[in-house]
């Protein structure tokens, strides 16, 4: 049983989470994740580390209400327990080499590319952050990256907030303003890493992405978390969850990740129902009879 | 038990023992039991149970200890059966073997005791396996271990990883008097036993009460701890205080056969495969939450000839598959299954395609698999593994509609604690090399055995290396000699 030592709301639907872990605190690195299952019936979900407090024994993660199991998740308090956290899993970000580091961070991404730009910072790095997020309330860890960047540039889908655009126009402007580039960080939605490694692939400059696929153990036992890479298959757990994002098939990385599409909008909707139910029996009992109907 | 050598209590003469017939393992029917994750074998009634004891030979020289991995005292066991002493029997075992329930259900018994048995010259050898199975739940059923007294040493030793090598180190070294904490990098003890090997053949509770009698000896467990990563064997021997440390983790990654489509949905390891319906229950979803792809009614193939690959197509037979095959590319002489379960997968239905291998899976265009382009095989000369090679048929292609397709085509080395403990020897296939007598590794105070040393094999090759390797770590850690 692992405790819940904090829990807030950072944004809409997204959750910070200290939770206590104190073999996990003293080995976490930037880039790596943990697998966590709420409860004996959960299924085992990874989600990347946000930072660690080795002193304290605590790390912390940073979620977005998604599917059953994160809003799950995210309706738990602080005092609250998590019945299995495991981890740190998957290869640290290689942070070695000097220079001018681009991290971008998409939506609840933003969270798992900040303790990859805190590292960076700390190697040396020039830090340029670009985040990006829907709307105003979406763009998350503005001061706590602005603390360790050099640089930050935040764009919103909408314009309600900095920006009307998306990370990668900031990219580009970058670009086309011949700034130096010796590696970009891209942390998001599949189709916002996908865009950045287009543009940087006609660039030749080095590029990471981070994958989030699905997965069982995140040992390398299972298999389930194969992506292409360069035509072959890897393990995302083990061999990951870093890659070179001009390796990357995204393609099957999208179809593979929607193998379970189905499943999870029932368990969505089930939970969805079960919550109305416990929130307001007769209105839930009005829509189970209105299905009937 | 007396030194003294004393007459034999079994009132059949040799000849007549070899006339009572081997006496047959109770069984659900195929047709019931293919629906069902229950226990296909029933085991022995009591009377069942003494018949077939009857017919040891009681030989002076018992190859079929000799032959067990673990040295089971076979003889003497199977006496104590004829006596009706059924409990000593169990003890009699369990100073050789640890987890008798679990090897009396899943040890190919042909390949070690039973295949050496002097019967099977003549007649149908003794079935070991059986009695063995029989003992150990007589002694679960009347709940009554022996929990053995014994000075404590005040040594301390890691053991990584709960399978069967792991749980047989730490059942030895705790009746030795050390101090034995387990960690398992899942949520659930047993290793393979619980995500591997399906309900049907080992159910789960058989594992919990084995599990529960070597916390009453006073094993600790700990769950969710990846050595090599959320701890490193360093670690644990110079901030954690463990005196040795024995490596058991398996043998991981799932291979695959680097064909076209295999990275289509509906194509699984088998690993993962068993994992989600053995492990995380995807069966039962949605009162489980992890998802399988739908077996209902789908046509399901396994590639490969080996227990995993016939545990994970009769689970799939199991929920409810309408076509279930097993695509292998050689002939029935070279499957590497334990009979018994080649037997009952033909029995409950199972489509054996042999000499036939997939060179392609093709799909519906959306990324799901539809088919295996498969080709059929002719043996040619042998190999390096001294099997008759499979050779492609030329213009022998054809398309075998599927819906799913598990991969069981063996593992290769897991890679993560040999990549975190600095001087710990791997051979060149990156499996952890370990002397095969001592199971000591090139890093002084560790010790490793079971698949992480010799590549996928069997319950029992790993239990016999963690019974050489707890012999080993007692001497170790008594002398202090390396």
């Amino acid at each position: 049983m692992f405790k819940i030592i904090d829990a807030e709301f950072i944004a809409p639907g997204i959750k910070r989470f200290v939770l206590e872990a104190p073999r996990i605190a003293r080995k976490q690195k930037p880039g790596q994740f943990v697998i966590l299952r709420i409860y004996e019936e959960g299924e085992r979900i990874p989600l990347t580390i946000e930072n660690s407090d080795p002193d304290k024994g605590t790390i912390s993660i940073v979620v977005q209400s998604a599917g059953k199991t994160t809003r799950l998740l995210n309706s738990l308090e602080t005092g609250d327990h998590i019945l299995d956290v495991v981890g740190p899993l998957g290869k640290p970000s290689e942070i070695e080499k000097f220079g001018t580091v681009v991290v971008i961070g998409g939506g609840v991404g933003t969270a798992m590319a900040y303790p990859s730009a805190a590292a960076f910072k700390r190697a040396g790095y020039r830090v340029i952050t670009i985040v990006g997020g829907r709307n105003k309330e979406l763009v998350i860890l503005e001061q706590e990256l602005r603390a360790v960047s050099d640089t930050v540039m935040i764009t919103t889908d909408d314009g309600s907030y900095a920006d009307k655009g998306f990370v990668t126009d900031k990219l580009r402007q970058l670009i086309e303003n011949g700034v130096r580039i010796d590696l970009v960080l891209a942390v998001g939605p599949i189709p916002m890493m996908r865009a950045v490694a287009e543009m940087t692939r006609k660039e030749n400059i080095r590029t990471v992405v981070s994958l989030n696929t699905i997965m069982i153990d995140g040992t390398g036992m299972c298999g389930g978390c194969r992506v292409l890479i360069d035509g072959k298959s890897e393990f995302a757990c083990v061999d990951g969850p870093e890659f070179d994002a001009h390796k990357v098939n995204f393609e099957v990385l999208v179809q593979r990740n929607s193998m379970y599409r189905e499943a999870e909008q029932r368990s969505l909707t089930d939970y969805e129902r079960s919550m109305a139910a416990k929130a307001a029996p007769q209105e839930a009992c009005a829509i189970a009879q209105g299905e009937k109907r | 038990m007396s030194p003294v050598a004393k007459k034999s209590i079994n009132p059949l003469s040799p000849k007549e023992r070899i006339k009572v017939p081997r006496q047959p393992m109770p069984e659900q029917p195929a047709e019931e039991r293919n629906k069902s994750f229950t226990e296909v074998n029933l085991g022995y009634s009591p009377e069942l149970a003494r018949q077939e004891a009857l017919r040891c030979l009681e030989c002076a020289k018992p190859t079929c200890t000799d032959n067990c991995p673990v040295g089971v005292k076979v003889k003497e066991f199977v006496e104590l059966i004829v006596a009706g002493d059924f409990l000593s029997a169990a003890a009699k075992i369990r100073e050789n073997n640890v987890l008798p329930a679990v090897t009396g259900r899943v040890c190919p018994q042909e390949d070690h005791c039973e295949g050496k048995c002097l019967l099977s010259k003549k007649v149908k050898p003794l079935g070991i396996g059986y009695l063995e199975r029989f003992v150990a739940d007589y002694e679960q059923r009347m709940g009554t271990h022996v929990i053995p007294n014994v000075q404590p040493t005040g040594k301390k030793i890691a053991v990584v990883g709960s399978g069967p090598s792991g749980l047989t180190v730490a059942g030895d070294l705790i009746q030795k008097g050390h101090k034995v904490r387990v960690f398992e990098a899942l949520h659930e003890l047993g290793g393979v036993l619980v995500y591997g090997i399906p309900e049907f053949r080992l159910p789960k509770q058989i594992i919990r009460e084995q599990l529960d009698y070597m916390r009453e000896m006073g094993v600790e467990f700990e769950t969710d701890v990846v050595v090599g990563r959320t701890v490193t064997i360093d670690e644990l021997m110079h901030e954690e205080g463990y005196d040795a440390v024995y490596i058991g983790t398996g043998a991981g990654l799932p291979q695959f056969m680097g064909i076209p489509g295999e990275h289509l949905n509906g194509v699984y390891s088998a690993n993962e495969f068993l994992t989600r319906i053995n492990l995380m229950k995807a069966y039962k979803f949605p009162t489980y939450d992890e998802p399988m792809v739908e077996l209902h009614g789908k046509d399901v193939a396994v590639i490969g000839g080996g227990n995993t690959a016939l545990d994970a197509i009769r689970s799939a037979l199991r929920l409810g598959a309408r076509k279930a095959y097993v695509i292998y590319r050689r002939s029935d002489a070279e499957m590497p299954a334990r009979a018994e379960e080649v037997h009952h997968a033909r029995q409950e239905g199972i489509d054996f395609q042999m000499l036939t291998a997939p060179v392609e899976f093709l799909s519906d265009g959306k990324g799901w698999l539809t088919a295996a382009r498969c080709v059929r095989m002719e043996l040619g000369e042998p190999d390096s593994s001294g099997r008759r090679r499979p050779v492609p048929i030329k213009g022998s292609e054809f398309d075998l509609p599927l819906s799913v397709a598990v991969m069981a085509i063996g593992t290769t080395a897991n890679p993560i604690v040999q990549s975190t403990t600095p001087g710990l020897g791997t051979d060149k296939r990156g499996y952890i090399q370990a002397d095969p007598e001592t199971q000591r590794t090139t890093r002084p105070g560790v010790f490793a055995g079971g698949d992480i040393v010799t590549g996928a094999a069997t319950v029992i090759l790993a239990m016999g290396a963690g019974r050489r390797a707890a012999g080993s770590i007692h001497d170790y850690l008594s002398t202090g000699q390396w």
